[in-house]
C-alpha cells in the first residue's frame, strides 16, 4: 500500500469502529431498557454473574452446590449478546486503525494527541472486554461505550493530525514503555471511574429502596457492594501499574533533560493522580471510608488523569506539550 | 498506613479524663499515625501540589515568575509572600510531606514488629463451629478423623500454608494461614518510599546543576565561573567540580518540512571534542537529546540551541572595535531571536538591540517576525544607540538586555548576511559578517539517583506484592459422624481484600475427598 492508502485505510478502520461502538451502544441501550421493566429477577441472576468477581466476604455458601440456573432468557439479553460481539468488533477495527496509523507513521502510533487519543480508547475497550472474560459485564457496557465514542469523536475531530515524524525528544525506546503503561493505565481508571460512579448511583437508590429488590435504571447492575468490590479489584491493577509508568516517565526524564523529578506540570498531574490512588487504597481500608467516599475518589483519580492529559497537553506551558496537535 | 482491611485506628475515641502532658502527646501521636490522618495528609499533598503546576515555579522558569509578578501586581506579593512561586520548596509544602513520612514511620514501624512476631507465631486454633463461617463445606468418607486431619496438612503444607495441628488427639483440626508476603509487601513499599525521600535528599543536599550556552567553535570548562546558571545542594564544594572539558564542533538542527507539524524540531545533535582530564587527549562524541554524555558522574545534556550572528563593528575612527559571534535568544518557535551588541570601546561607545529572524516574514500588525526555524532567508534588524552604555556604574548588567536611558539613536537597519551598514553621522560600521549556531547544555550531578531508583524499584515489588497476595485462613475439622464414618468440615476466611477463598475451600475438599494427598515424610 502506499502512504496516501495507508493513511485511508487506517483513518477508515477508525471511523467503522466508531459506527459498530455506536451500534453496540444502541444495542446496550435496548438491553438496557428492556431490563427496566423486570427488576427483581434481572438483579437477582446479576448478582449471582458477578459473585466471583468480588471479594469472599459476602459470597454465599452455596458455591460447591450451586445448580446452574436455567431461567429463561431475560429481557434484553439477546441485544445485549449483540452489544458485545459488537464491541469485540469495535475493538478489533480500532485495533487495526491503530495498527495502520502506525505503519503510515513507521513509528509506534504514539506521536501526538490523535495518536494518543485513538490508542487510548483501544485502553478503555481492552480493559473492559479483558474484564469481561471471567465475568459478565454486559450491565456495564453502556457506561464503557459511551465515554469511548465520545474519546474517539473528540479524536477524530479536534485532535486530528497528518502523521508526522517523532521530534528528537520522543526518540526512545522509553516512549514504547512508559507510553504503553500510561495508555493501558488509561483504560483501567476509566473503567474503574464507571464502575464507581455507577456504585454512588446505585447506593443512593439502594439507600431508599434497599439492597436486593431495587427498581429503576440501576436495577440491572450488582449493588453497590459488588461494584466498590470491583473497583476496588481493578485499582488494585491499576495503581502498581501507573506507579510504574511514573517510574518509567522519571528514568526517560532523567536521561532526556537531565533529572528524573523537575515537577513540570506533566509530572505534577501525574504525581496528583498517584496520590489520589494511594488515598483511594487506604480509604478501602479506614472505617466510614470504604464505601461512597472512597468511590468518589475514584472518579477523583479518573479526573486528575483527564486533567493531566487535556489541560496539561493543551493549556499549560509543560516540557509534555510536544505532542502536535 | 495499610491497604489492608484494618479495624477503626486506635486513638479515635481517646478517653476523655485529664491527659496530661505525657498523655497528650501519647494522643497526638496516636492521631498523627493513625490511617485517618494518612488519608487527609495524602489529600492535602495532592491539593498543595496543584498551584506550582498553574503558576509559573522559579525552579523551571524564573523569567516567567517575573512577568506574571508584573502583570499581576496586586496579588503577586502576597504569593510571593507564601511561596507560591516556588511551591515545592515552600514551608508548607515541605510541612505536608513531611508529616506524611512522619505518620508513614509512626504507622509503619510498629507494624514491622507486630508482623515479625506474627511470621513467628503459628496461626490460632480453629473455631468450634466452621458452617458458620462464610465460606465452608463438609463431606463424609470412612477415613479416621485423625487421619483425614494429618492428610489436610500435608496438602496444606505442601502448597505452603503456615499449619497448626490440634494438640488432641480426640478433637483432631488443622488450622493454616497463607499470604503473609501481602503484609511483607506492604511494609517494604512503605520503607522503600522512605528510601526514595532519602534518595530525593541525598541528591538536594550534594547534587549540582549549571546551565551553559556555548557557540559552534568554543569551548567549556567545568568551573563555576563558565556557568550561566548555577545551582547546587548545601553540601557541595564549587571548587572542587570534576575538572574535564569540551568543545562544541558542530551543531546539527533539522525541521519538518512537510504541512503537518511543521517546523517541530527532527533532528537536534552536537559534536563535541571532550577531555576528560585537561591533560588527556580530546576525544570526538555526538551528543543527543535522549543521549547523553556521563563525564565523570556528570551528565551533559543537550537542551537548547539558537543562533549567533556574526557581526564585525568599526567605530567612527575608523578602529575595527568588535568582532565576534553574538548569542542571540529564541523569543518564539520559529526562532524569532533577539540579541544585545555591546562595545564600550568603541568612539563613542555603542550598543544595539537585534532582532534575528532565520526566515524573514512581515506583517502590518506583526510588523518582522520568523516564519520557519531554519535560516533560509535569514535577517537581521539592528537599531544602533551611542552614547553612555551605563557600565562603568558597578551595577551588574545582563549581556542580554541594553541600558537605553543615557544614549541616544543612532539608526534602525534591515541587514542581510554580507551587508555592511555604514552608520549615520560617520559614528562606524557594522558588517553582518556571517551566521553561527549555538547550543545550550545541561550538566547535572546527582548522586541520590541510584538510590531513588533502587527504592523505586523495590517499591513496585513491595507494592505488587501487598496488592496482589492473598491473605486468608483455612480451617479442618473431622468428627465421627452417626452412620459410623467421618464428617470433615472445611472453612476459610479472607483476612484480606480481594481473597476469593471459596476456590480454596473447594480445591481443599476436593483434594481430600479423592485423596490427592502428598506422600507424608516417615519421621526418623
Amino acid at each position: 500500500m502506499t502512504s496516501v492508502e495507508l493513511a485511508q485505510a487506517s483513518n477508515a478502520a477508525v471511523y467503522a469502529s466508531m459506527i459498530t461502538l455506536t451500534l453496540a451502544m444502541v444495542a446496550f441501550a435496548v438491553s438496557f431498557a428492556a431490563g427496566r421493566r423486570r427488576p427483581a429477577e434481572a438483579n437477582a441472576s446479576q448478582a449471582a454473574g458477578v459473585s466471583s468477581a468480588v471479594e469472599g466476604g459476602g459470597v454465599s455458601t452455596a458455591l460447591l452446590t450451586r445448580d446452574e440456573p436455567s431461567v429463561p432468557l431475560e429481557p434484553g439479553r439477546r441485544s445485549s449478546n449483540i452489544a458485545m460481539s459488537l464491541t469485540w468488533l469495535a475493538f478489533g477495527l480500532l485495533l487495526v486503525g491503530v495498527v495502520l496509523r502506525g505503519v503510515w507513521a513507521g513509528r509506534v502510533p504514539w506521536g501526538n494527541m490523535y495518536e494518543f487519543s485513538i490508542t487510548g480508547a483501544l485502553g478503555i475497550l481492552a480493559v473492559y472486554l479483558g474484564m469481561s472474560v471471567r465475568r459478565d459485564l454486559r450491565w456495564l457496557g453502556l457506561f464503557v461505550v459511551i465515554p469511548t465514542l465520545l474519546w474517539l469523536g473528540l479524536a477524530v475531530t479536534v485532535l486530528y493530525t497528518e502523521a508526522a515524524q517523532l521530534v528528537p525528544a520522543l526518540k526512545s525506546y522509553w516512549l514504547v514503555i512508559h507510553v504503553s503503561a500510561a495508555i493501558i493505565c488509561f483504560g483501567a481508571f476509566t473503567f474503574s471511574a464507571a464502575t464507581a460512579g455507577l456504585s454512588l448511583a446505585r447506593g443512593r437508590v439502594e439507600r431508599r429502596q434497599g439492597t436486593t429488590d431495587v427498581t429503576g435504571w440501576t436495577s440491572r447492575m450488582p449493588t453497590s457492594e459488588r461494584l466498590q468490590g470491583l473497583t476496588n479489584k481493578v485499582v488494585a491493577f491499576s495503581f502498581p501499574l501507573w506507579t510504574f509508568a511514573v517510574v518509567a516517565g522519571a528514568i526517560w526524564a532523567e536521561n532526556a533533560w537531565g533529572r528524573y523529578w523537575g515537577w513540570d506540570p506533566k509530572e505534577t498531574w501525574a504525581f496528583i493522580t498517584w496520590v489520589i490512588f494511594a488515598a483511594y487504597l487506604h480509604a478501602r481500608s479506614t472505617a466510614g471510608w470504604r464505601g461512597s467516599r472512597a468511590s468518589w475518589i475514584a472518579v477523583a483519580g479518573w479526573v486528575a488523569f483527564l486533567i493531566n492529559y487535556f489541560g496539561v497537553n493543551i493549556f499549560v506551558n509543560s516540557l509534555h506539550s510536544y505532542a502536535g496537535m | 498506613m495499610t491497604t489492608d482491611t484494618a479495624t477503626t485506628p486506635p486513638g479515635a475515641e481517646a478517653p476523655l479524663p485529664p491527659l496530661g502532658t505525657v498523655g497528650f502527646l501519647r494522643w497526638l501521636w496516636r492521631q498523627l499515625t493513625s490511617m485517618r490522618t494518612a488519608l487527609i495528609l495524602l489529600f492535602l499533598l495532592a491539593l498543595a501540589s496543584i498551584p506550582g503546576s498553574v503558576l509559573p515555579q522559579r525552579g523551571t522558569n524564573p523569567i516567567k515568575v517575573d512577568d506574571w509578578i508584573d502583570q499581576n501586581p496586586t496579588i503577586a506579593p502576597v504569593l510571593d509572600a507564601l511561596g507560591f512561586f516556588d511551591v515545592y520548596a515552600a514551608p508548607w509544602f515541605a510541612a505536608v510531606y513531611l508529616l506524611l513520612f512522619i505518620s508513614l514511620i509512626g504507622c509503619v514501624l510498629p507494624r514491622v514488629g507486630v508482623h515479625a512476631r506474627a511470621l513467628r507465631t503459628p496461626p490460632p486454633p480453629a473455631p468450634r463451629r466452621l458452617d458458620r463461617l462464610p465460606a465452608h463445606a463438609s463431606f463424609t468418607t470412612d477415613r479416621a478423623a485423625a487421619t483425614v486431619c494429618e492428610q489436610a496438612a500435608d496438602v496444606l503444607r505442601s502448597e505452603r500454608w503456615r499449619v497448626r495441628e490440634s494438640p488432641n488427639p480426640s478433637d483432631p483440626w488443622i488450622s493454616a494461614e497463607k499470604g503473609y508476603a501481602r503484609e511483607t509487601g506492604n511494609l517494604i513499599f512503605h520503607l522503600a518510599l522512605i528510601a526514595i525521600l532519602v534518595g530525593v535528599a541525598v541528591g538536594g543536599l550534594l547534587g549540582w546543576k549549571g546551565n551553559v550556552i556555548i557557540r559552534e567553535g568554543s569551548g567549556f570548562s567545568n568551573t563555576l565561573t563558565q556557568y550561566d546558571a548555577w545551582g547546587a545542594g548545601r553540601f557541595v564544594d564549587p571548587s572542587g567540580l570534576a575538572p574535564f572539558s569540551f568543545t562544541l564542533e558542530d551543531f546539527r538542527v533539522d525541521y519538518e518540512r512537510g504541512v503537518a507539524q511543521r517546523g517541530a524540531p527532527r533532528l537536534f545533535e552536537a559534536d563535541l571534542t571532550v577531555r576528560s582530564q585537561p591533560e588527556e587527549p580530546p576525544v570526538l562524541t555526538t551528543v543527543e537529546v535522549n543521549q547523553p554524555l556521563v563525564l565523570d558522574g556528570a551528565k551533559v545534556f543537550l537542551v537548547g540551541h539558537g543562533y549567533a550572528p556574526h557581526l564585525r563593528i568599526h567605530d567612527s575612527t575608523g578602529t575595527l572595535v568588535f568582532d565576534d559571534t553574538v548569542v542571540f535568544l529564541p523569543q518564539d518557535g520559529n526562532f524569532s531571536s533577539t540579541g544585545v551588541v555591546k562595545v564600550p570601546d568603541a568612539d563613542p561607545s555603542l550598543g544595539m538591540n537585534g532582532l534575528f529572524l532565520p526566515t524573514a516574514g512581515f506583517s502590518p500588525e506583526r510588523g518582522g517576525f520568523s516564519t520557519f526555524p531554519a535560516p533560509d532567508d535569514p535577517e537581521l534588524l539592528l537599531s544602533a544607540f551611542r552614547g553612555d552604555l551605563g557600565m562603568d556604574t558597578g551595577v551588574p548588567q545582563s549581556v542580554y538586555t541594553l541600558d537605553t536611558d543615557s544614549m541616544v539613536k543612532v539608526g534602525l537597519e534591515s541587514m542581510q548576511p554580507g551587508d555592511t551598514w555604514n552608520l549615520p553621522n560617520d559614528s562606524g560600521s557594522v558588517e553582518f559578517v556571517g551566521l553561527e549556531q549555538w547550543a545550550s547544555f545541561q550538566i547535572a550531578h546527582d548522586p541520590g539517583k541510584e538510590l531513588a531508583l533502587g527504592a523505586s524499584v523495590i517499591a513496585m515489588i513491595g507494592l505488587t506484592m501487598s496488592l496482589f497476595v492473598r491473605r486468608r485462613r483455612i480451617w479442618v475439622r473431622a468428627v465421627p459422624d452417626a452412620s459410623g464414618g467421618t464428617l470433615v468440615q472445611v472453612a476459610a476466611l479472607a483476612k484480606s481484600e480481594s481473597a476469593d477463598v471459596d476456590a480454596d475451600v473447594t480445591e481443599l475438599v476436593t483434594r481430600l475427598e479423592t485423596v490427592q494427598v502428598p506422600q507424608r515424610r516417615t519421621p526418623k
